[in-house]
C-alpha cells in the first residue's frame, strides 16, 4: 500500500471509529499479519483496548483472523476494504434508486453495523421508517422483510460465513478461534422467519434518561421474552455486487453517449439478463440470443424484432467493440465484451485527464504514444504534426508529471 | 577531440540541435531565482460534478459522519484525569448503547478478562494462570495478587461454584444464557466505570445494601 493510501485509511478509521481503532488498524495495515500480544506491544496500547478495537474492526469486515500453527491467532487488515468506506454514500444512494427508502435504510444499517441478523435489520429499519411517518402510522415488518428478500435475491446483501455446527462429540479442546465457513448456495438463502410486528416510535420515556438498567439492555428486553429465530445468521452488504452495478451503469451510459437511447436500453437489458449468470470478473457475458433479448426488453419498449436485430448488428460492428457476435443460432448470439469495454472507458478517462491538464495538443501526443506503445522523439513530431520545440516541451511536461516515462533502447 | 575545436572559445560537448536550439540562436536567459511557488496554470480544472444525486450523497456523508460518532463502535479515547472532577461532566456525557460482539464468531482470546474489582461471577483468574494469556501489565498483576490474597480467606467455596459457571460459559454451545450476557455487560460496564471516577471500588463501603444483591459477592472481607 502506498503512503497516501495508508494516510487515507488512517483518516477514514479515525473519522468513523476513533483514535484507538485507528492506531490498531493502521499498524496492521503497515505491518501485515500479527498476533494479539505483538500488536499490543508494538503500539503501546493496553491489551484490553486492543481487544476492543479488534472486535470493532472484525465486526466491520476490516480485519480478518487466521489460526496458525501452535494455536497462535494472527490478525490481518484489509486495506482495500477500508478504502471502500469512501463509497458508502454511493452504495446507499444506489439502493435508494433501485429499492426506494426501505432498501436504502436496510443497506445503510448493514454498512453502519458491519453485520446484522435479518431480524435485527428488519426491526431497526421499521423503527426508523416509523419515525418519519405521520403520527399514528407505523411500518409493518412484513414490508421491510419483503424488500430484504428482494435485496438478497439480487445479491446486494449476502450471508456472512458462519460458525460450523459441530456435533457435541468433539473430544478435544475447543479451537482458539472458530473457522467460519459459508456454502456457495447458502449465501443468498433467506431464513424462513415469521417476523410479525410494526415499527415502534421512539418516545422520550423509553429512552435512557429514565433508568440506566433499562437502557443498558436494549437488546435483551426482547431476548428475554423470545429467542432470536435466526440467531447466528448474519448478513452483510455485498460490495462486489454494487461494483458490478456501477460497471454496468458506466457501460450503459457510454453506449447512450456514443449511440442513442435505444441502443443503451438494449445493452442494459443484456447486462440485466447476465447479472446472476456471469461472474463479476468474467471477460465477457454469457452469449444471449437475439430472441431472448427481444423477450426480455422492458415492457414499455415496443420495437420490432427486425429493428432490434439492426441495432444489435450496429452495436457489434462498432469499432469500440462493446458488443460482439459469437454465433448465429437463435437469431444471432451476442455477448458484451466487459473487459474491452472497461479498457476503452479507462483509456477515455485518461485522455480526458491529459486534455484538461495540458491542452489538446498534448492530448494528441498522448493518444499517439498510447496507441503506438513506443515512439521516438522524432517520430512523435512527425506523427503529431507539431513543431519540434513545442513537441519537446510538451513531452517533457508530461514526463515531469509522470504521465510518460522514458525507455532507453539500443540505437 | 572535437571539443577542443575553438580553444578558449565556448563550445558545447553535445549536439545542441538535439535539445531544440538551432545553431547561433539566442539561448534563453539564465534563471537566477527559484521558480514561483504557485505558477500560473494555463488550464483551469473542470468544475465539480453536481446534481441531485451528488447533493444527496453529500448530505448522506455528513449524516454518516455524525451517526458513526454516536454508535457503540466509536471508541472514545479516555481523557486525562483532571485535577478537579467537574460535577457537570457526569451529566453532560452522551449515553451510548452497549454493543456485545457475538463471541462465538471471534477467537477466544478476544474475550475481555475481568479484573474483578466488583463482584464478578466469572473467575477468569483461575483459568488465566493456566492459559497464560493474561494481562502483561505488572501493575495489574500486583493488584491481582493483592486481591487474591484478600479473597483466599473465606471464599474457596464460592470459587468452586464460579469455576463451574465459567466453564459453562466457555463451551460456546448454542445461545448464550441471560446470565452470561448480563455478566458480560457487567464486564464492559466495569471497564467503563473504572475510568469514570477516582474512587477505588473496593474501598467503597455502602453499608447494608451494597453487595447484598448478588450471591457471588467476592468483595473484600468487611473489617
Amino acid at each position: 500500500m502506498t503512503q497516501a493510501e495508508i494516510k487515507l485509511c488512517s483518516l477514514l478509521l479515525q473519522e468513523h471509529f476513533g483514535e484507538i481503532v485507528e492506531k490498531i488498524g493502521v499498524h496492521l495495515i503497515r505491518t501485515g499479519s500479527q498476533p494479539l500480544r505483538v500488536i499490543a506491544h508494538d503500539t503501546g496500547t493496553s491489551l484490553d483496548q486492543v481487544k476492543k478495537a479488534l472486535c470493532v474492526l472484525i465486526q466491520h469486515n476490516l480485519v480478518s483472523y487466521q489460526v496458525h500453527k501452535r494455536g497462535v491467532v494472527e490478525y490481518e487488515a484489509q486495506c482495500s476494504r477500508v478504502l471502500r468506506m469512501l463509497r458508502y454514500p454511493r452504495y446507499i444512494y444506489t439502493t435508494k434508486t433501485l429499492y426506494s427508502d426501505t432498501g436504502e435504510l436496510i443497506v445503510e444499517e448493514l454498512l453502519l453495523n458491519g453485520k446484522l441478523t435479518m431480524s435485527a435489520v428488519v426491526k431497526k429499519v421499521a423503527d426508523r421508517l416509523t419515525e418519519t411517518m405521520e403520527d399514528g402510522k407505523t411500518m409493518d415488518y412484513a414490508e421491510v422483510s419483503n424488500t430484504f428478500v428482494r435485496l438478497a435475491d439480487t445479491h446486494f446483501v449476502q450471508r456472512c460465513p458462519s460458525v460450523p455446527t459441530t456435533e457435541n462429540s468433539d473430544p478435544g479442546p475447543p479451537p482458539p478461534a472458530p473457522t467460519l465457513v459459508i456454502n456457495e448456495k447458502d449465501m443468498y438463502l433467506v431464513p424462513k422467519l415469521s417476523l410479525i410486528g410494526k415499527g415502534k416510535r421512539r418516545r422520550s420515556s423509553d429512552e435512557d434518561a429514565a433508568g440506566e438498567p433499562k437502557a443498558k439492555r436494549p437488546k435483551h428486553t426482547t431476548d428475554n421474552k423470545e429467542p432470536i429465530p435466526d440467531d447466528g445468521i448474519y448478513w452483510q452488504a455485498n460490495l462486489d455486487r454494487f461494483h458490478q452495478h456501477f460497471r454496468d451503469q458506466a457501460i450503459v451510459s457510454a453506449v447512450a453517449n456514443r449511440m442513442d437511447q435505444t441502443s443503451s436500453e438494449i445493452v442494459r437489458t443484456m447486462l440485466r439478463m447476465s447479472e446472476i449468470t456471469t461472474s463479476s470478473s468474467a471477460p465477457f457475458t454469457q452469449p444471449l440470443s437475439s430472441n431472448e433479448i427481444f423477450r426480455s426488453l422492458p415492457v414499455g419498449y415496443n420495437i420490432s424484432k427486425q429493428v432490434l436485430d439492426q441495432y444489435l448488428t450496429l452495436l457489434a460492428d462498432d469499432p469500440l467493440e462493446f458488443v460482439g457476435k459469437s454465433g448465429d443460432s437463435g437469431g444471432g448470439m451476442y455477448v458484451i465484451n466487459l473487459h474491452k469495454a472497461l479498457a476503452s472507458l479507462a483509456t477515455a478517462t485518461l485522455e480526458s485527464v491529459v486534455q484538461e491538464r495540458f491542452g489538446s495538443r498534448c492530448a494528441r501526443i498522448f493518444r499517439l504514444v498510447l496507441q503506438k506503445k513506443h515512439l521516438e522523439q522524432k517520430q512523435v513530431e512527425d506523427f503529431a504534426m507539431i513543431p519540434a520545440k513545442e513537441a519537446k516541451d510538451m513531452l517533457y511536461k508530461m514526463l515531469s508529471e509522470n504521465f510518460m516515462s522514458l525507455q532507453v533502447g539500443c540505437q | 577531440m572535437a571539443g577542443n575545436k575553438g580553444r578558449g572559445r565556448a563550445a558545447y560537448t553535445f549536439n545542441i540541435e538535439a535539445v531544440g536550439f538551432s545553431k547561433g540562436e539566442k539561448l534563453p536567459d539564465v534563471v537566477l531565482k527559484p521558480p514561483p511557488l504557485f505558477p500560473d496554470t494555463d488550464y483551469k480544472p473542470v468544475p465539480l460534478k453536481t446534481g441531485e444525486g451528488e447533493e444527496y450523497m453529500l448530505a448522506l456523508k455528513q449524516e454518516l459522519r455524525e451517526t458513526m460518532k454516536r454508535m457503540p463502535y466509536f471508541i472514545e479515547t479516555p481523557e486525562e484525569r483532571q485535577d478537579i472532577e467537574r460535577y457537570s461532566k457526569r451529566y453532560m456525557k452522551v449515553y451510548k448503547e452497549e454493543w456485545i460482539p457475538d463471541w462465538r464468531r471471534l477467537p477466544r482470546e478476544m474475550m475481555p478478562r475481568n479484573k474483578c474489582k466488583k463482584a464478578g461471577p466469572k473467575p477468569k483468574k483461575a483459568k488465566d494462570a493456566g492459559k497464560g494469556t493474561s494481562l502483561t501489565n505488572t501493575a495489574d498483576v500486583l493488584k491481582k495478587i493483592e486481591e487474591l490474597e484478600k479473597r483466599d480467606d473465606g471464599e474457596k467455596s464460592d470459587e468452586e461454584n464460579e469455576d463451574k459457571e465459567g466453564s459453562k460459559e466457555k463451551s460456546k454451545e448454542g445461545d448464550d444464557d441471560d446470565d452470561d450476557d448480563a455478566a458480560e455487560q457487567e464486564e464492559y460496564d466495569e471497564e467503563e466505570q473504572e475510568e469514570e471516577n477516582d474512587y477505588i471500588n473496593s474501598y467503597f463501603e455502602d453499608g447494608d445494601d451494597f453487595g447484598a444483591d448478588s450471591d457471588d459477592n467476592m468483595d473484600e472481607a468487611t473489617y
